[in-house]
């Protein structure tokens, strides 16, 4: 990829809160099909879904502060074919409703979409009570549910709209806390396909969400003292792009992981149980070592290194490492 | 359009016996609304459960035996449902969400042509379609996975909230235990039940009064069962469980313009002298004596 065509990224560019674009999307697909519902937990301001209830007053399904409920009519009005997005912060959706998501949402296949609303650590100082960071652990844990975290607002509105159509459970993380646009207008978005950001042979960067313009800030720091990192936009968890990560794992011999979320069972984990088995070669997992301290969300990353720095130094370590040809 | 319901078992593929298929058949039984005949079908039921449990060795016969007039009502003289066409978008939903008295529902839906009534030896065999808990991905006529209690009513809730929706006047029916009533997310299901005024919504309690290992009022009192149900909003009525004419009168009618609970009175292990009423026989076996004497007493 030449650098005319990389995407654009961070430093002084515009970024963008994703709920917006998820809104006005959901909006989009309810006028052209009135089988689109929004179920949510009281949660209509923080899900952005104000216009949706003006607009569709009738299908904005508010259960009031009940998440178990909230997941289980979810799964009814699929029942009865419409087509749900159950809209609540990522915790709560997440962590309060597990069995329903599981026995419900996944074992009986009813394509509810569960959209876990300011995931990660988007609430920063209201604290760990309220941060999605297990949420890629426990969700990776449930069988055939789809795992998305659209990097920005484009990928958002074409993960929304593949989600409506695809027939089967979907949770998907709608980022909060700002990210730059770093997909390009052309990228075109492929549900269950890992996107090259920036290609390189020396180390793989491999990230998710918030910490993709990161990966890419940190490969742009990289090639400056002479390395050549490849960055992964993982905007699919599960199911996982195997070969682009095994072509990543031969090609470059070094894999550092970042994720929003904790350093056990999501993104560093599904890589690793991966490449571990297939190809294996020295890795690095940046992610949420524990309960967060006070602070607030660019706080935290920073005080966690899940930021440029932190990126670069973990790619740095590796440098010193190679599996075996 | 029929749907095929297909156990999925990769690592088994091109080894062992075929898949087991359910289809829907021709009914051992028609729809019927005639008391006599009514209890002819339960009877009949409560003889395939006691076989049914036997073949398996496993099973909560306590349960099933408890609810089976209110199963046998509903899909014989209540619901509109078609085994020809198991998901057709009109039908009436029925969620079982006491999803453990799983051998009561499968013997019930094969006597009402879901599938072949003999599919129901292969109950909790390795690989059968049949697990101790229903899968609507491979039985016909199985509308949610349940077993976890105090699923089954949010799904009914959302079901009954879609058909509103879309317009459509098909109904929702719910059969909870009443154990399963300290769960909290019935109680979510119910209020939001209740603020909606969802006449299209219909819960049965199988009151049979036991959970696993003792009395509900013993454990977490339940009562007074339908003063709570009225102060979520719901129309509630009790009803003798075992009286399938009486339960069909009520199942037929809605509940106004409100939700309706019908708290069912019945006994555990129904129908057997020395399973009845008895908490022992939740999840107990019975012998190959007991059987016999199990079969005969439901035979006369």
């Amino acid at each position: 990829m030449s650098a005319a065509e990389a995407p654009r990224v961070a430093g002084s560019v515009e970024t963008f809160d994703c709920r917006v674009a998820f809104a006005d999307e959901v909006i989009k697909l309810a006028r052209a099909d009135e089988r689109i519902v929004v179920v949510c937990n009281d949660s209509v301001g923080s899900s952005n879904m104000g216009a949706f209830q003006k607009e569709f007053p009738d299908r904005l399904v508010n259960v009031g502060i009940a998440e178990q409920n909230m997941v289980g009519v979810g799964a009814g009005l699929a029942n009865a074919g419409m087509i749900p997005f159950v809209c609540a912060a990522g915790p709560f959706l997440t962590g309060r409703a597990t069995e329903q998501i599981k026995a419900d949402c996944a074992y009986s296949q009813y394509p509810v979409v569960l959209c876990g609303m300011s995931p990660g650590m988007a609430y920063g100082e209201l604290g760990p009570t309220h941060h999605s960071i297990e949420d890629f652990a426990w969700m990776r844990a449930i069988a055939e549910l789809t795992i998305m975290a659209p990097v920005d607002p484009a990928e958002t509105r074409q993960a929304v709209q593949w989600a409506a159509q695809a027939g089967k459970p979907v949770y998907m993380r709608v980022a909060r806390f700002k990210v730059p646009a770093v997909t390009g207008a052309e990228h075109k978005w492929e549900p269950g396909k890992i996107s090259t950001l920036r290609d390189g042979g020396d180390v793989t960067l491999a990230a998710i969400g918030t910490m993709v313009s990161r990966a890419i800030e940190a490969a742009d720091l990289l090639a400056r003292e002479g390395i050549a990192a490849r960055v992964l936009n993982v905007s699919t968890l599960k199911p996982l792009d195997e070969e682009t990560i095994l072509k990543a794992a031969r090609e470059t011999g070094r894999i550092v992981t970042a994720e929003e979320a904790v350093s056990t069972g999501g993104l560093g984990g599904a890589i690793a149980e991966l490449v571990s088995q297939h190809h294996p070669v020295p890795m690095r997992i940046l992610g949420v070592p524990g309960f967060a301290p006070t602070g607030d969300t660019q706080f935290l990353l920073d005080h966690f290194g899940l930021n440029v720095e932190g990126l670069a130094k973990a790619a740095r370590d590796l440098m010193g490492t190679r599996s075996r040809p | 359009m029929a749907v095929e319901h297909r156990i999925a078992t990769p690592h088994r593929e091109g080894s062992g016996p075929a898949p087991l298929i359910l289809r829907a058949v021709t009914p051992t039984f028609q729809p019927t609304t005639v008391e006599e005949d009514l209890r002819k079908i339960a009877a009949t039921v409560r003889l395939k459960i006691v076989k049914t449990i036997a073949l398996a060795g496993l099973g909560h016969v306590g349960g099933d035996l408890s609810v089976t007039d209110i199963l046998t009502a509903l899909y014989f003289a209540v619901l509109d449902v078609d085994p020809a066409d198991p998901t057709k978008p009109e039908r009436d939903r029925f969620i079982l969400s006491k999803g453990h008295c799983a051998a009561a529902f499968y013997s019930v839906l094969a006597l009402r042509g879901f599938f072949d009534p003999e599919a129901v030896d292969t109950f909790m065999k390795p690989l059968s379609p049949l697990n101790g808990h229903p899968n609507r991905r491979k039985i016909p006529g199985v509308e949610a996975n349940t077993g976890p209690l105090g699923h089954g009513l949010p799904i009914g809730l959302g079901a009954a909230i879609g058909a509103k929706l879309s317009g459509q006047s098909w109904r929702t029916f719910v059969v909870v235990g009443d154990g399963e009533l300290q769960e909290g997310s019935n109680w979510e299901a119910a209020m939001a039940a209740g603020h909606r005024g969802l006449d299209n919504l219909t819960v049965i309690v199988d009151r049979n009064r036991f959970q696993q290992g003792a009395g509900t009022e013993a454990t977490n009192r339940l009562e007074p069962l339908a003063d709570k149900f009225r102060a979520f909003g719901w129309d509630a009525v009790d009803v003798d469980g075992h009286d399938v004419a009486a339960l069909h009168v009520l199942l037929a009618a809605k509940g106004g313009d409100k939700p309706r609970a019908i708290i069912a009175k019945t006994y555990k292990g129904r129908g057997v002298s020395f399973m009845e009423n008895l908490v022992d026989w939740h999840h107990k076996v019975p012998s190959a004596e007991q059987v016999e004497i199990a079969l005969k007493e439901l035979t006369r």
